[in-house]
C-alpha cells in the first residue's frame, strides 16, 4: 500500500475508537511534555549559567602576559642563560597591536596595585584596581548602589562592599553577606584620599598639579627613574556588591578607579622593577593586559595569535569544559526522567494497539481474503501507531513548552517576592521541538512493532471466523 | 456436455488438486477437514461444491482461495502450486487470481461501499483517480452505483452481497470462490445474486466454484455437483439442465 493510502486508513482507524486513541495519544503528548520539560530546563539553565559567565568576562577574555618575565623569573639563579630578551616588552605598542587584531573588542592593561587610602584621616591598606568603561555592563555591578564612573578619567572610586563596611568601622570579616551595598550609600559623594607611589621617568616632576603632594622616596639614578609618593583624592561613586575573591581580573579588589585615571597617576607596580632592570625604553611596561574578545567561541583563535606575538596568554576557557560536560550530565539525567513518562506512554501505545487487533481481527482477516499482504497489515498498524506518536509529539511539545513558561511565570513571581530580578531559564530550542517530535514518532514506531508483527501473522481463516 | 467439460479439463485446465488433504488437530484429537480430495475444474467452469455441514467444503475453498496451507498434496492453480508459494506470492495470488465471496458478506463496517470495493486496488497500489473509476464501474455492474456512499450497515443484504461481488471483481481475477454467497438472503436475493454469479461466469468468462448446501440452486446454476462428505469427495455429477456458454437464453 502507498503512504497517502496508508496514513487515510490509519487515520479513518484511530477516528473510529476515537476515546480510546485519544487517550493513548494524551499518554503520549504526557510523556513527550514531561521530556520537553525537563530537557528545556536543563538547557535553559545552561544558557543562563553561559549568560552570566560571558557577562562576567571570564570566558571572553584572555589574560596576556610577557614571556620575560616569567623567565626572568624562573631563570634567576641561573646567569649562564642568554637574557630573554627575544621576547617583546608588554608596552603600549603591543596593546595597540593586539587590539587590531581580528574579533578582539578591546585590550586593556591590568592595573592593581596594594596602597593606602585615607579615609576621615583613618588609614586603611587595600588592593586598588583600575576599570575600563566596558565593565559598566558587567553584571559585577548590576546590584550596585549609586552609578558607574562619569567619565575613564574621572577622580571617582567605586568600593567593594567589604571595603565601605571596613570604612564605616564595621566588622567586616563576618557576616558582611548580611549588608547589601545599598546599606552603605552614606558613603556615597565623600572624599577618599588615596597615597601611591608614582613612577617618573627622568627627573622628578615637580608638583604640576595643585592636588598632587610631592615627597619623594627614593631615586634611581642609574636610569633615571624615580619613584615619589603621591596623593590623589577620589569621590566614592559607588558601593559595588561583588566579591572580590571569586572574581578575576579587574574587578578583583576593593576599590576601583577608572581605567584613563590610573594610567595617568603612573603608579608604581611591583614589575616596574623588573622592567626597569632590562628595558631601556622610556615606554611605561604593562604586568598585563586584559585582551576582551567578541565572543567566547573566538577566544582560542586570539589567544593563539597572542601567542605568536611572543607572549603569554591564558584564558579561562579551558575550565568552562568541565562546566559542559556538568550540564551535559544534567541533560542527561533529566531526558532520562522526562523519558521515563514517555516509556509509560509506549506501553499505552501497545496495550492499545494489541486491543485493536482483538477488536478488528474479522477486518484483519477480510483484508488478507481479498488479497492484503502480511505487509500492507503491518504497514496499517505501524501507521496508525506513528499517527498518534506524532500527534501526540505536537501535542507534548505545546504542552511542555506551556507548562514551562507557567513555572518560570510562577518562578519570576517568587523571585520578585524576594526582591530578585527575573531569570529566563528555561528555553525551548527548534531542535528540541523538532527532536522531541521525532523521537515520539520513533518510540510509537518501535511501540508498534510487535502488535503490527502480530496482526500481519493473524491466520486469516481464523481471523474471518471470528465475530 | 460431459465431452466439453472434459476436453477444457485437459486444455485448460484452471484448478487441479491432488491427493489434498487439511487436518487440525484440536487437543489430542485430529480433524480431517479435507481429506484426501482429487480434483480439476476446467477454466470458465461453475462449480458447486456440495456437502453438509462439517463435510470440509469451506475447508476446501480456503485451501483453493489460498487462505489456507494443505497439510500434504496439492493445489495447482493456473500453474501454480500454492503450497510453494510464500506469504507475500499468496496474497498476490488472494489480490489478482482469485475473488472471493462469502456468505456474511465481509464488508468493512467502518468504510462506505465505494471504499470497499476499492480496497483491493489500494493492495494492488492503483492510482487514486483509476480506483474511483473502477469502483463506480464495479458497482454499476452489479446494479449498486446509487448507493456508493453508503455504509454497508445501511444497505441490505442483498445489497451487501452485491457490493461484495463488485469487490470480488474489481481486480478481475480469472476465479469466483463463493462461499455459501445466499446463505444469509431470502430466496428472491438470492436468486438475484445467482443471476449475477451467473452472468460473471457466462459473460466475463470467470471459473465460479460455490460451496453450498442448497442442492436445488447448485442444480439450477452449476455445470457440476461436486459432494464432499467427512473432507472425502463422494460423489460428482454433471448437470444436465445447467447451461452451458451460448444457451443462458433458455434459462428462465
Amino acid at each position: 500500500m502507498k503512504l497517502p493510502d496508508l496514513t487515510e486508513l490509519a487515520l479513518r482507524n484511530l477516528r473510529e475508537s476515537v476515546l480510546r486513541n485519544s487517550l493513548t495519544t494524551i499518554g503520549i503528548s504526557v510523556g513527550v511534555a514531561s521530556l520537553v520539560a525537563m530537557l528545556s530546563l536543563g538547557i535553559g539553565l545552561q544558557q543562563l549559567a553561559s549568560r552570566h559567565l560571558e557577562k562576567s568576562g571570564l570566558f571572553d577574555t584572555v589574560i596576556v602576559t610577557s614571556r620575560r618575565d616569567l623567565r626572568h623569573n624562573g631563570r634567576e639563579q641561573n646567569n649562564s642563560e642568554p637574557a630573554p630578551s627575544e621576547s617583546p616588552t608588554l608596552d603600549e605598542a603591543a596593546r595597540a597591536k593586539m587590539e587590531h587584531l581580528p574579533n578582539v573588542l578591546e585590550a586593556y592593561p591590568d592595573i592593581r596595585f596594594i596602597t593606602e587610602l585615607r579615609f576621615e584621616d583613618k588609614p586603611h591598606l587595600t588592593m586598588v584596581s583600575a576599570l575600563p568603561e566596558s565593565m559598566k555592563n558587567n553584571d559585577a555591578f548590576e546590584g550596585m548602589a549609586g552609578q558607574f564612573f562619569t567619565s575613564t578619567n574621572a577622580d571617582e572610586a567605586i568600593l567593594q562592599k567589604s571595603f565601605a563596611a571596613e570604612l564605616m568601622g564595621k566588622d567586616s570579616k563576618r557576616g558582611i553577606d548580611q549588608y547589601k551595598a545599598a546599606d552603605f550609600s552614606s558613603l556615597l559623594g565623600k572624599q577618599i584620599t588615596m597615597r601611591y607611589a608614582q613612577r617618573q621617568a627622568g627627573a622628578p616632576v615637580p608638583e604640576t598639579q595643585d592636588e598632587k603632594d610631592v615627597d619623594e622616596l627614593m631615586d634611581v639614578p642609574a636610569t633615571a627613574y624615580s619613584v615619589v609618593s603621591r596623593e590623589q583624592k577620589l569621590t566614592i561613586v559607588g558601593i559595588a556588591d561583588l566579591d572580590p575573591e571569586s572574581m578575576r581580573g579587574p574587578t578583583r579588589g576593593k576599590v576601583f578607579l577608572p581605567l584613563g585615571l590610573a594610567e595617568s597617576l603612573h603608579v608604581m607596580q611591583p614589575t616596574d622593577l623588573r622592567a626597569i632592570a632590562s628595558s631601556s625604553s622610556n615606554q611605561p611596561t604593562y604586568s598585563s593586559i586584559s585582551v576582551r574578545v567578541k565572543d567566547p567561541k573566538q577566544v582560542e583563535s586570539v589567544e593563539n595569535a597572542i601567542k605568536k606575538m611572543g607572549f603569554n596568554a591564558f584564558s579561562i576557557l579551558d575550565a568552562t569544559r568541565s562546566l559542559r560536560q556538568f550540564f551535559a550530565v544534567l541533560d542527561l539525567f533529566l531526558g532520562i526522567f522526562g523519558s521515563l513518562a514517555l516509556a509509560v506512554a509506549s506501553i499505552g501505545i501497545v496495550n492499545t494497539l494489541v486491543m485493536a487487533i482483538l477488536e478488528r481481527r474479522r477486518e484483519i482477516g477480510i483484508m488478507k481474503a481479498i488479497g492484503a499482504s502480511d505487509g500492507d497489515v503491518r504497514k496499517l498498524f505501524f501507521a496508525e501507531a506513528g499517527a498518534m506518536g506524532i500527534l501526540g509529539g505536537i501535542a507534548g511539545v505545546a504542552l511542555g513548552w506551556t507548562i514551562g513558561h507557567v513555572i518560570n511565570f510562577g518562578t519570576n513571581i517568587y523571585l520578585k517576592r524576594q526582591a530578585l530580578p527575573p531569570e529566563h531559564f528555561w528555553a525551548v530550542p527548534w531542535w528540541l521541538v523538532g527532536a522531541a517530535v521525532a523521537f515520539a514518532f520513533v518510540v510509537s514506531l518501535v511501540s508498534g512493532l510487535y502488535p503490527a508483527g502480530r496482526a500481519a501473522r493473524l491466520d486469516p481463516v481464523q481471523a474471518l471466523r471470528y465475530e | 456436455m460431459n465431452s466439453s467439460s472434459g476436453s477444457v479439463g485437459t486444455e485448460r485446465t484452471a484448478i487441479r488438486t491432488h491427493e489434498v488433504r487439511r487436518h487440525y488437530t484440536m487437543g489430542q484429537s485430529v480433524i480431517r477437514a479435507v481429506d484426501g480430495v482429487s480434483l480439476e475444474i476446467a477454466a470458465g467452469e461453475f462449480v458447486a461444491l456440495l456437502g453438509s455441514s462439517g463435510s470440509g467444503k469451506s475447508s476446501l475453498l480456503n485451501l483453493l482461495a489460498g487462505l489456507d496451507r494443505p497439510t500434504s498434496g496439492g493445489v495447482i492453480v493456473q500453474g501454480r502450486e500454492l503450497s510453494k508459494l510464500s506469504r507475500e506470492e499468496l496474497a498476490h495470488y488472494r489480490l489478482h487470481v482469485v475473488g472471493m465471496v462469502f456468505q456474511s458478506f465481509n464488508l468493512i463496517g467502518s468504510m462506505t461501499v465505494a471504499e470497499n470495493v476499492e480496497l483491493p486496488l489500494r493492495f494492488a497500489e492503483v492510482e487514486r483517480s483509476r480506483r474511483d473509476t473502477l469502483a463506480l464501474e464495479a458497482l454499476e455492474r452489479v446494479g449498486l452505483r446509487a448507493r456508493h456512499d453508503h455504509r454497508p450497515s445501511e444497505l441490505s443484504g442483498g445489497e451487501q452481497q452485491r457490493a461484495a461481488l463488485a469487490r470480488a471483481l474489481i481486480n478481475r481475477p480469472q476465479i469466483l470462490l463463493a462461499d455459501e454467497p445466499t446463505g444469509n438472503l431470502d430466496s428472491r436475493t438470492g436468486t438475484e445474486i445467482m443471476n449475477l454469479i451467473r452472468e460473471f461466469n457466462q459473460q466475463l468468462g470467470m471459473t465460479v466454484v460455490m460451496v453450498t448446501h442448497e442442492r436445488v440452486l447448485a442444480e439450477k446454476y452449476a455445470q457440476r455437483m461436486i459432494f464432499l462428505a467427512d473432507g472425502k469427495l463422494v460423489d460428482e455429477q454433471i448437470v444436465a439442465s445447467a447451461a452451458a456458454p451460448g444457451l443462458e437464453g433458455r434459462q428462465p
